[in-house]
Formats: C-alpha cells, sequence, structure tokens
C-alpha cells in the first residue's frame, strides 16, 4: 500500500474526529459532498454528520468562530483554501488567538490548517508560503511537516496542543510525497528537528517542500563530487529547534539555510541569526541563505521554477558554500 | 429569565448599574486628569441606558456577554465583580484578570461568558458566534450571547463577516449597536451612506429593532425583546439604539467637533436623569431610595478604586511571560 501526504492528512482528520468528540471542522467548501478544494475533507461530512462545517467566504470571521469555539471548550480544526489567503485572518490569529494566553492565561485550542507553497501555474496568490508572518507573533506554534508520517503525526499532535498551531501543509507535496504508511514507529515530538540525510561537508536546513528538494541536492553532490552534506528538516519553524541546529553546525562547520519563502525576515534569516548569535565558533565560513526571489511568485512554469530553490540551485549554493 | 423576574427588578438591576458607572466614570476621570492613570481613559457617558440594558436579560454561565469600550454599566449588571475588576484593569493590578498584562476596557473573564476584547474593532462579533456555536455543538440550549458595538464598528471588514456567518447560522447573537453619532470625531453622514443603520441588521438577515437609547424603558423593552427572540430560536437580532456620547471619545479628547446645539438637546437627555424620572414615575423607586442607590454607588466606587490603588502591581522579574501554554520538552 501507498499512501500519500494528503491521505495522511485526511486520516489524521477523520482520527481526530473518531477519538476527540470535541474536535470538529470548519472552512469554506469543506462540507457536503464536495469534501475541500483538494479533497483533503472529502466523505468526512457524511461520515461525522454536523461536525464538518461550511463557512462563509469570511477568513476573519471563520478564525474569530475558532476562538469563540475553543474558549466554549471545542478543539477547532480550521481551514484556509489557500495559506495565501490566511493573511486576511492574521488580525485574528496573531492579536486575538496569539495574544490570548498572555493577556488572560487561557489557551485557545485551536489547529489552523493552510495550504501553502507553490505549484506549476499556481501564481501570485496561490502559492505563498506564509509561515514567517505567522511565526512572527508570539503566542502561535507553526508546523511545517515534509513526509507522509510528519504530516499525519504532527497534525494530530497539533489538536493536542493546548494553544492556537498554524499546520502549513504543503500542496506541491499532497500527492507527491508517499511513504507504506501513514505512521511512524516513533514519531517526534512537535520542537524537534530531524536529521533527514546525515552527512560531514555541510549543513542544509530545510523545511516543507524544501526537504525533498535538498534530500535530491545532497545525492547530486555525493553523486557528481563526494560531497556529504547533512540535510537537517525542521519539521517546525516555532519552537525552532536550534540544539539539533547547533549540534549539526558543529559537525559540518558550514551552514545553508533553504526557504521557499520571500527572503526578507524568513525562517532562514531566523535560523541564520540564531547560529551567528549562538554558534558563530563552530562555522568555518559565512552561513548562507538560499530562498525564493525578492519578487511575487510567479505564474508561468518556467519562471516559477526560477524563482524557487530547487535541488539544481541548492546543489550549487553547497559545492560554493563548501568552497569557501 | 423575565419571565420569572418583574420588569421592576430588572430595571433597577439596571438602574444600579448605571448609578456605579456614572459614578465610576466621574471618580476615573479626575483621577486622568490628576495623572494617575498609566494610558487612555475612555468612559460611557449618555450610553448608559443602552449599556446596562444590554447585559439586563443575560445570566452569567448561560449566556455570553462582549462588552467594548462604553459598556460598564453593562459589566455591573453582568456581574457584581465588574467594579473592581475595572479598576483592576485600569491600574494594572495583578490580582486583577488581566495582571496588568492589559488594561483600561480590555479586560475579560473567558471562561465565564466574558471574552476579553482586542482593540481591533468587530474582531470580537466572530468570537461570540464561535462561543454560540460550541454551546450548540455540546448539546448547550437556551444561551444568548450579546455583542456590543458602536456606529463605527459598523464599517470594519470583521463586522460584515461575522454578523453574515452569525445570520448564515442562525445563532442566538443580538448585535446591539450603540450609535452615539461619532466614531471617535468621523460623524454618522462620513461613516456610511445608509439611510439607518437598522438597514444593514436588515441586510444580513437579521430580525431588527431601533430605540432611542437615551430612554431607559424603551432601551430596556427592546433589548427584552431582542434577548427573548434570540432565546427562543428565532435567530440573529439587531438592534441599534441612538443616543450622543456626552464626552471625549477617550478622556484626552476635548469632542470639540460635536456641535454645541447637539451638546444642549442631549444634556436634557442624560439617560440617568431619564432612567431615574421614569423609575419614580413608575413607582418601582422613590426619591429617597434613588438617592440611597446613588450613594452607595459612590461608596462603592471609592472603596473599589482604592483597593485596586492599593494592590501590588505586576513585577516584571517574577510575572509569567510565557506566550504559550505549551512549551516543547528542554525548550
Amino acid at each position: 500500500m501507498s499512501v500519500t501526504y494528503i491521505d495522511a492528512i485526511h486520516r489524521a482528520m477523520e482520527d481526530l474526529l473518531a477519538e476527540d468528540e470535541l474536535v470538529f471542522l470548519y472552512g469554506e467548501d469543506i462540507a457536503g459532498s464536495f469534501g475541500g478544494a483538494f479533497k483533503a475533507t472529502k466523505g468526512l461530512a457524511e461520515k461525522y454528520p454536523g461536525r464538518v462545517m461550511n463557512a462563509p467566504i469570511s477568513e476573519d470571521a471563520i478564525l474569530g468562530v475558532g476562538i469563540g469555539a475553543a474558549l466554549g471548550g471545542m478543539h477547532p480544526i480550521l481551514e484556509m483554501q489557500f495559506a495565501d489567503f490566511g493573511t486576511l485572518a492574521l488580525n485574528q490569529m496573531g492579536n486575538n488567538a496569539g495574544a490570548h494566553y498572555f493577556r488572560t492565561g487561557v489557551p485557545v485550542n485551536l489547529t489552523l490548517r493552510m495550504p501553502c507553497g507553490g505549484t506549476p501555474g499556481g501564481g501570485p496568490f496561490h502559492s505563498q508560503s506564509v509561515e514567517a508572518l505567522f511565526a512572527h507573533y508570539p503566542g502561535l506554534h507553526v508546523l511545517t511537516p515534509a513526509t507522509v508520517g510528519d504530516a499525519y503525526d504532527m497534525l494530530k499532535q497539533a489538536v493536542q496542543i493546548p494553544d492556537p498551531v498554524v499546520f502549513m501543509e504543503h500542496k506541491y507535496l499532497y500527492r507527491r510525497v508517499k511513504a507504506e504508511s501513514f505512521t511512524n514507529p516513533d514519531p517526534l515530538p512537535v520542537g524537534r528537528a530531524r536529521i533527514a540525510r546525515e552527512g560531514e561537508h555541510a549543513t542544509i536546513i530545510a523545511f516543507s517542500a524544501m526537504v525533498p528538494e535538498a534530500l535530491e541536492a545532497a545525492q547530486l553532490l555525493a553523486e557528481q563530487s563526494g560531497y556529504e552534506p547533512e540535510v537537517v528538516d525542521l519539521r517546525s519553524v516555532k519552537p525552532l529547534d536550534t540544539d539539533t541546529i547547533l549540534a549539526s553546525v558543529a559537525r559540518t562547520g558550514r551552514l545553508l539555510v533553504v526557504s521557499e519563502d520571500f527572503p526578507w525576515g524568513g525562517v532562514a534569516a531566523e535560523v541564520v541569526a540564531r547560529v551567528a548569535a549562538e554558534g558563530l565558533h563552530l562555522l568555518d565560513a559565512p552561513p548562507l541563505r538560499l530562498t525564493s526571489k525578492e519578487s511575487p511568485i510567479p505564474y508561468h512554469p518556467e519562471l516559477w521554477k526560477a524563482h524557487r530553490p530547487s535541488a539544481a540551485t541548492i546543489a550549487q549554493a553547497t559545492r560554493y558554500l563548501i568552497s569557501l | 429569565m423575565s419571565g420569572v423576574i418583574g420588569l421592576d427588578q430588572v430595571a433597577l438591576r439596571a438602574y444600579r448599574g448605571m448609578c456605579l458607572a456614572r459614578a465610576f466614570d466621574t471618580k476615573l476621570s479626575s483621577l486622568y486628569k490628576a495623572g494617575k492613570v498609566f494610558g487612555g481613559v475612555f468612559l460611557g457617558r449618555g450610553h448608559e441606558a443602552v449599556a446596562a440594558a444590554s447585559a439586563a436579560f443575560l445570566e452569567r454561565g448561560r449566556d455570553v456577554y462582549n462588552p467594548f469600550i462604553r459598556e460598564m454599566a453593562g459589566r455591573c449588571v453582568w456581574g457584581d465583580d465588574a467594579l473592581l475588576e475595572a479598576c483592576r484593569s485600569y491600574f494594572g493590578s495583578a490580582l486583577g484578570c488581566m495582571g496588568g498584562k492589559d488594561g483600561n476596557v480590555h479586560w475579560g473573564q473567558p471562561t465565564q461568558g466574558n471574552p476579553a476584547p482586542v482593540s481591533h474593532l468587530g474582531a470580537m462579533l466572530s468570537v461570540v458566534a464561535g462561543m454560540m456555536l460550541a454551546k450548540r455543538l455540546r448539546g448547550e440550549a437556551g444561551g444568548v450571547g450579546v455583542a456590543c458595538i458602536g456606529d463605527g464598528t459598523t464599517s470594519v471588514g470583521a463586522t460584515h463577516e461575522a454578523c453574515n456567518l452569525i445570520a448564515v447560522e442562525k445563532l442566538p447573537v443580538v448585535v446591539v449597536v450603540t450609535n452615539n453619532r461619532y466614531a471617535y470625531s468621523t460623524p454618522n453622514c462620513e461613516e456610511f451612506a445608509c439611510a439607518d443603520l437598522t438597514d444593514r441588521g436588515k441586510g444580513y438577515g437579521m430580525c431588527t429593532y431601533s430605540c432611542d437609547g437615551t430612554d431607559f424603558l424603551q432601551t430596556l423593552s427592546t433589548m427584552r425583546q431582542a434577548v427573548e427572540s434570540a432565546r427562543n430560536g428565532e435567530g440573529a437580532q439587531w438592534v441599534v439604539a441612538t443616543t450622543l456620547r456626552m464626552c471625549g471619545h477617550g478622556e484626552h479628547d476635548d469632542a470639540a467637533y460635536i456641535p454645541a446645539e447637539l451638546k444642549e438637546a442631549y444634556a436634557q437627555r442624560d439617560p440617568l436623569d431619564v432612567a431615574r424620572r421614569q423609575l419614580l414615575e413608575k413607582g418601582w423607586l422613590s426619591e429617597q431610595e434613588a438617592d440611597e442607590m446613588d450613594a452607595v454607588a459612590r461608596d462603592a466606587v471609592q472603596r473599589a478604586l482604592a483597593q485596586a490603588q492599593r494592590e501590588d502591581p505586576p513585577a516584571p522579574r517574577t510575572v509569567d511571560w510565557r506566550a504559550t501554554s505549551w512549551n516543547p520538552q528542554g525548550a
């Protein structure tokens, strides 16, 4: 049996609905026989009547309802149809949900699912990676799974975390990433990064859809140049597992951080800042970032491929880093 | 509830809340002018009748009440702890429900049906909707949510999203729109172009009401009807109560933009005076009882303010700075 990343997300929600009567799903076009723009909730409304609900096209209000429902004791899982539209819910998530525990001592147990990232033909407003915008606000956890097992485990863990959690599910991975099973025999807790590939010549930090690109780049480098980069999958950008990052940099002495997001003030900048502040002495070369270009995400697939980091450009950047 | 307790009892409880709010505003304004309050001070003068009525038919524990800037009278009707909590909020007492982490009108007790408002206007309407949806999903019937907004907030996108959603889901929510004619300094004619704010409620498919927010008994009976309709399963209700803000937006604002004629016209319609007159006419209150209620309110305000000012402030070294309740192991 082969299961995909989106199968894992579907299955996690199905299991959550079965196991936790406080869970309900709320979002645009997710109910009925339609089951969501990406079919992540297909069949769940029929199986759990009244607990999978369509919302009007009102991103701000969807989040507000989630906050209120969580205060009322429920465990809402909210869906933005595309992470790009999450900006319309950013006020409720950052200023209301995010500030709530600090202000009142009452946590807001909600999970916000956001299909994120670029796909060919997605264009400027159906392709964005907004994790840095959400991670900027105190009070939110931001999860960025890259594998089938993590998609399943981390969505389930997200609901168990009593705080607002942003679950960034990458659309490019939905049907491209496959595994034999949903289940990890030994799932990592949220907050722990994973060594996706062991190596010695450089550390490549990646998350979400950049993990398979980084692994492919490492394979290319090993085959073509004999270099063995270490690839670290962050799994969550907030909490950020600085310990695992620094331990890897201590082994390799070189750091490349890859992110599909725009460059300015993103997760890559945060990782570089932390390594520079806490582990400058571990570095044998200046830390590097590889991000998308400082321009909106283009529509044409050839432009899109040139806009985002790929296995080829990651390999190129790693070669340069090792040459320094 | 009004079926069990007579309107006279509800009216007296509401009027008591109005007296407390007015006495609180008067003292708070003096303290602000004496430089004793950290940030802004936002009064409810002129709003007392609407505010008190907005909470008068609610029951803590079953219902949801979302006051905002000028609903001190409603807060006092909602719970007896409101006066002390409001004082603690302004003075940032560590013992207050916000512990000095938020202040002035931004306080609430979210586990008791009283969500803590954020400053972003309209944002709390969908939160109230969610609280009522949770009750529906949990099978808790009979609750009503009252959410208070002003004329300015009807222009906010979040308000539109939430009101539409509340109506679509037929949630038992009463949206109370207090039209005090000015959103900060902006008059109604620069805020919206519909003939009447009830038009907006009709557009959402809500049952709409309008009343003179300076007329205590009219406002009270309007709110009773709206809350009962919501409680009886008739879905979303939209109440527009018109009054005048008899103060600035905050105490930093002299409200010079409000024409003198309007201020003078409303000076004759102070909701406290109207309410007292109406209660005396009904025979529900005597002159002596009214004077006593006033004096008791002023004393209670003095005591609460003194206590809040005496209480320890939050200490930066010991306060809980965590923004999340859960943190990863080892972090």
